[in-house]
C-alpha cells in the first residue's frame, strides 16, 4: 500500500486502471439492469416495484462504502501522512454523495407504491439522510480547507471524515434497533432471505456500480493531481 | 398508478445521473491533464 502512495507511481497505474474499471463496470451494470427489468420475475407481494432493488441496494452500498473509504483515507492521512490519502478522500466525496442521494430517491420512489408514503422519519431513512448531509459538510470543508499536500484536504476535514464514520454502523443496525417501515436485513453473512430467482441480477448491478464508482474516483483523483501540478507550475512561473 | 411508472422513473434517474457524473468526471480529468501537459511543454 505504501508503495502506491507516491503520486507518480499511482498515475502510472491509474491510467490503464480507469479503462479496466470503467468499461467492465458499464457492461455489468447494463446486463444487470436489463436482467433486473426484463428477465427476473416480479415479486408475489410487491409486484414489479421489486425491480428497484437492483439499483437501490448498490446505491446504498456505495453511499456507505464511500464514507468508509473517506474514513480510511482520513486515518491514513492523519496517521501515516500518505500524500495520496487526502486526494483519495476528496475524490470519493462527490460520487459518494451522489449515490447516497440516489439511494434516498429510489427508496422514496419504491416506498410510495409499497408502503403508501414517499417518506417516513424512521431510523434507516433518517440515518441515510444524515449521511447525505455529512457528505455535503465534508465537501464544503474539503473545498474551503487550507490544502495540505497535493490537492488534499485539511486535518479538520480528515477528522470530520473519521468522526462521521460513526453513522455507518448506525445505518446498518437501524432496522434492528428501531421499529421501521424498512425491511430488516435481508442479505447477511449467513445468507439471504431473498429468493435466488430474484437475487442473481443484483450481483451484476452491485459489481457494475462498484467498478464504475471506483473508475469515477480514479478519474477525479487524476483530475485533482493534474490541477495541483498546474497550480504548482503557475506559481513557479509567476515567481519567474 | 402503474407500478412500471415508478420502476422506469427510478431507473431513468439513476442511469442518467450515473452517466452525467461519469461524463463530468472524465471531462474534468481530460481538461486538467491537457492543461498540465501544455504547461509542462511550455
Amino acid at each position: 500500500m505504501h508503495r502506491f502512495a507516491n503520486p507518480a507511481r499511482f498515475l502510472k497505474i491509474a491510467r490503464p486502471l480507469t479503462v479496466w474499471l470503467f468499461w467492465p463496470g458499464l457492461l455489468l451494470l447494463l446486463i444487470g439492469c436489463a436482467c433486473g427489468l426484463f428477465v427476473s420475475p416480479a415479486d408475489y407481494l410487491q409486484g414489479d416495484t421489486v425491480r428497484i432493488l437492483y439499483i437501490h441496494v448498490p446505491a446504498a452500498w456505495l453511499g456507505m462504502g464511500g464514507w468508509s473509504g473517506i474514513a480510511i483515507a482520513a486515518l491514513m492521512q492523519l496517521v501515516w501522512r500518505h500524500p495520496l490519502a487526502a486526494v483519495a478522500g476528496r475524490a470519493t466525496a462527490v460520487p459518494g454523495a451522489f449515490f447516497t442521494a440516489i439511494c434516498l430517491i429510489t427508496g422514496s420512489i419504491w416506498g410510495r407504491p409499497t408502503w403508501g408514503t414517499w417518506w417516513e422519519w424512521d431510523g434507516r431513512m433518517t440515518s441515510m439522510l444524515v449521511l447525505f448531509f455529512l457528505y455535503l459538510g465534508y465537501i464544503a470543508l474539503a473545498n474551503a480547507s487550507t490544502r495540505q499536500g497535493p490537492g488534499g484536504v485539511s486535518a479538520v476535514a480528515a477528522i470530520f471524515g473519521l468522526v462521521g464514520a460513526v453513522n455507518i454502523p448506525i445505518i446498518n443496525r437501524s432496522v434492528v434497533w428501531w421499529n421501521s417501515l424498512h425491511q430488516g436485513p435481508s442479505i447477511t453473512l449467513r445468507g439471504s432471505s431473498i429468493d435466488s430467482a430474484l437475487l442473481w441480477p443484483l450481483g451484476f448491478t452491485l459489481t457494475g456500480f462498484t467498478l464504475l464508482f471506483a473508475a469515477i474516483v480514479v478519474m477525479r483523483m487524476r483530475a485533482i493531481l493534474a490541477r495541483t501540478k498546474v497550480e504548482a507550475r503557475m506559481q513557479r512561473l509567476a515567481r519567474g | 398508478m402503474d407500478q412500471w411508472a415508478f420502476v422506469i422513473g427510478a431507473y431513468a434517474l439513476t442511469l442518467t445521473g450515473t452517466a452525467l457524473i461519469s461524463l463530468s468526471s472524465w471531462r474534468t480529468m481530460r481538461a486538467q491533464e491537457a492543461e498540465a501537459r501544455r504547461l509542462t511543454e511550455r
